[in-house]
């Protein structure tokens, strides 16, 4: 039995095809692979009383994924002392199927939501947890959210202070649970395409690609090459505005307003750029099965080029005066450190990642950007500071900038949208990987169908999953006080976590 | 700080002109729905992915609280035509439902809101869930796009100095014990906004074992702003007519 069954992004294979190990073979395969490879997904899926276990990893090297399973029942020997970038995944497990990983050091809810196979109703109260907490006369603790001061959304943040210093600090989130993968469950249906997309607001083109990808793979459709330049414009946009809203709001947190007010409104107006595509600020349901939406003219392709061209100049010249400023560098640099060992064994994905030194990037991993040259292979000698998270959005995005130009200066002719069946049948007893590289990093849907071809599994694993680690460990032995720049910094999603 | 300066003369006054003028909305924008009852087909009802079209004794309804304006059910028929009215924010909950007629701006509870507040409101703006959409473009409000700020609104950080507010999100399970509080910390008499179509009735997450069915389900609304997620110029309008502010009739 070979060890892994590799596949390729976006492709159905029989769920049967996939190596089932047991598990001590399971176990030494993941203690030899996960410290050199992204882990792309860890999860369930129940049969009866047991649990099919699936790891897939990421496999740059023939741009792809490895996949393999074990079998286990209510409980295993925790992974995560070994392999702390799974801790997340394994509390997820107990969580989701009360699977317990014996041995997992800090086993405690993810999402305070009732057990996917309905076996277990129990809710438990959101926010009541076991927390880390230091003992000795000088140390307190700060508690803070779920509702914070800003306009945010929502979690709760333990904090283990002396004076000033953070010594930990515990994230706990959940009150943004929706229930997303349950309700995708029996799937697809009407609802299913708007579910996915609403995942992560501000992800809501990558997620709607990683949806339709999986449908375009059940019906073997190819998308004409004006619907595949148009997807990825809308993709590097939706990085682009999502880039400049946030190094607006780091500025802001260390009080240089003038690059804050300037940033605020340009990243509206590339939200605006998106709206002349799609209707939608977000990209609400631009991405199709089959392709896009609507068309765009050549006259309309022609004035969103010149709105991106003014847009870059504006974007440039405040980001100058942001990283021109000493008092800002000052703040940002030596700030939330996470060094590039740590980010590698906790499974940071992304830009994060890049930041501190990892080259994990889908849209050079898995081969399929059609701009190569537009992608610079990032992170050689990023700190992981502060100042490293924010200048690689500038890195970032210019080549997303240049990206765009090119798209909209030349887009190849032909329809934007290819046809395709009304309702999709999908492949039985089967599985398929579909991944984007979303501005946080890795975004990864995975659907397991059962024998009528409905989903008996969607699985979401957003950037985030992987990241809000790295923000805790970020704020290990830093000034309470850097708090929001640190959290600005990687702007995680709560919602596309909680799901 | 010369740079500064140079860049500030370089960046130029960027306010837009709503309200005093039209929006610019985008060309594919979906605003209040015309609704042709006589055109209307069972598959363009039992497509809608939130139900919020029904058709009863001949006479149609699209209730805009569960819409998500994916323009499904105009893409393959002309049942329903969206326009690009904006001014889709209303002070009750009927009010959200399309029966033909092109919408009237609503202007119901301005007065009341006005001897209370006087033209000012403070707005704590709360996630109960959702896909924090509504809420970035609520915040989209205050850079100097929009600049709330000028008329008297803006978002405060305590729920103390608050006069409104403002919910997105269809109120999560997890998230009930945490708007309670945030309500019961807000003196009396307060007002509650709704925006998007996951807090005025659940949206897309309706009738889930995760959720409630929006923010009416637990707290008392005052005004509805429909949506997914409410453009900023819908969400402007609504909040300005709430207000009674003046500045809410563009010259055409
Ligand atoms: S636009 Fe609104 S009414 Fe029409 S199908 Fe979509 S959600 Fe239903
Ligand atoms: S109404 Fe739509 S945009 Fe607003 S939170 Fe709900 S899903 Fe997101």
């Amino acid at each position: 039995m070979n060890e892994f069954l590799f596949c390729t992004n976006h492709t159905f294979f029989a769920r049967q095809a996939v190596p089932l190990h047991d598990f001590p073979v399971f176990r030494s395969l993941l203690l030899r692979e996960v410290p050199n490879h992204e882990v792309a997904a860890f999860f369930a899926v129940p049969e009866q009383d047991e649990f099919f276990l699936y790891a897939a990893l990421l496999n740059p090297e023939k741009h792809g994924l490895d996949v393999c399973s074990t079998k286990v029942g209510k409980s295993y020997p925790a992974l995560t002392p070994e392999l702390p970038a799974l801790s997340w995944f394994e509390r997820e497990l107990f969580e989701q199927y009360r699977i317990e990983p014996i041995g997992h050091p800090r086993l405690k809810p993810l999402r305070f939501q009732s057990a996917l196979n309905g076996t277990d109703n129990q809710r438990p109260e959101a926010g009541a947890a076991q927390y880390f907490t230091m003992q000795g006369t000088s140390v307190h603790e700060v508690a803070v959210g779920p509702v914070h001061a800003g306009v945010i959304e929502l979690g709760h943040f333990r904090f283990q202070c002396m004076g000033e210093d953070v010594y930990s600090l515990e994230i706990e989130l959940g009150y943004q649970h929706r229930g997303i993968e349950k309700m995708l469950e029996h799937g697809p249906d009407k609802k299913s395409a708007f579910l996915a997309e609403t995942a992560a607001g501000d992800s809501s083109i990558a997620a709607s690609l990683c949806y339709h990808r999986i449908l375009e793979a059940a019906q073997d459709i190819r998308i004409p090459a004006r619907a595949q330049a148009l997807r990825q414009a809308a993709l590097e946009l939706e990085r682009i505005a999502n880039h400049i809203g946030d190094s607006g709001a780091l500025s802001g947190d260390v009080a240089f307003l003038p690059t804050a007010s300037y940033c605020g409104r340009i990243r509206g107006d590339f939200l605006n750029i998106t709206a002349e595509l799609s209707g939608n600020r977000f990209g609400r349901n631009y991405i199709a099965t089959g392709g896009v939406r609507y068309d765009v003219s050549d006259d309309t392709a022609g004035k969103l080029l010149a709105k991106v061209n003014a847009g870059e100049k504006e974007l440039m010249n405040a980001l100058d005066l942001m990283f021109d400023e000493p008092s800002v560098l000052d703040r940002f640099e030596n700030t939330g450190t996470v060094s590039e060992e740590t980010a590698r064994q906790i499974g940071m994905t992304g830009m994060a990642a890049r930041a501190s030194g990892l080259k994990r990037d889908l849209r050079i991993s898995l081969g399929s950007p059609e701009f190569p040259e537009h992608l610079r292979q990032c992170a050689s000698g990023r700190t992981g500071d502060v100042l490293a998270r924010a200048a690689i959005r500038r890195d970032e995005l210019e080549d997303s900038l240049a990206i765009v130009k090119k798209i909209l200066s030349a887009l190849p002719e032909g329809k934007c949208s290819e046809n395709h069946a009304d309702s999709v049948v999908l492949p039985a007893d089967s599985m398929i990987f579909s991944l984007e590289e979303a501005w946080r990093g890795m975004l990864v849907h995975a659907a397991v169908t059962d024998s009528n071809g409905k989903f008996l599994r969607y699985k979401i694993i957003d950037p985030s999953f992987h990241n809000w680690g790295g923000l805790e460990m970020a704020l290990r032995d830093q000034q309470i006080s850097d708090f929001p720049i640190c959290n600005k910094s990687f702007n995680l999603s709560y919602c596309g976590h909680d799901l | 700080m010369f740079k500064i300066l140079r860049a500030r003369l370089f960046q130029g006054y960027r306010t837009g002109k709503f309200p005093y003028a039209k929006p610019n909305l985008p060309a594919h924008f979906h605003g209040y729905p015309i609704l042709d009852a006589a055109k209307l087909t069972q598959e363009t009802i039992e497509n809608c992915p939130v139900d919020a079209i029904k058709l009863s004794g001949g006479s149609a309804t699209l209730d805009l609280g569960r819409c998500i304006f994916c323009g499904k059910c105009a893409e393959h028929s002309d049942a329903v035509l969206f326009t690009n009215e904006y001014r889709m924010g209303t002070m009750s909950r009927d009010g959200l439902i399309v029966n033909g007629i092109p919408s009237k701006a609503d202007s119901a509870k301005a007065e009341g809101i006005r001897r209370l507040c006087g033209r000012s409101l403070k707005i704590r703006q709360v996630s109960a869930g959702g896909c924090a959409a509504c809420e970035l473009d609520f915040n989209v409000l205050h850079t100097l796009a929009w600049d709330m700020g000028r008329f008297g609104i803006q978002a405060v950080a305590s729920p103390r100095h608050a006069d409104a507010l403002l919910v997105t999100g269809p109120v999560t399970k997890n998230m009930l014990t945490a708007l309670k509080k945030t309500y019961d910390a807000m003196p009396k008499p307060c007002f509650v906004i709704v925006s998007g179509a996951c807090a005025i009735s659940g949206g897309l997450y309706r009738d889930q074992a995760e959720t409630m069915n929006g923010v009416e389900s637990v707290l008392p609304v005052d005004c509805y702003v429909p949506g997914c997620p409410p453009h900023p110029a819908v969400l402007l309008d609504a909040l300005l007519r709430f207000i009674g502010s003046q500045a809410v009739a563009p010259k055409e």
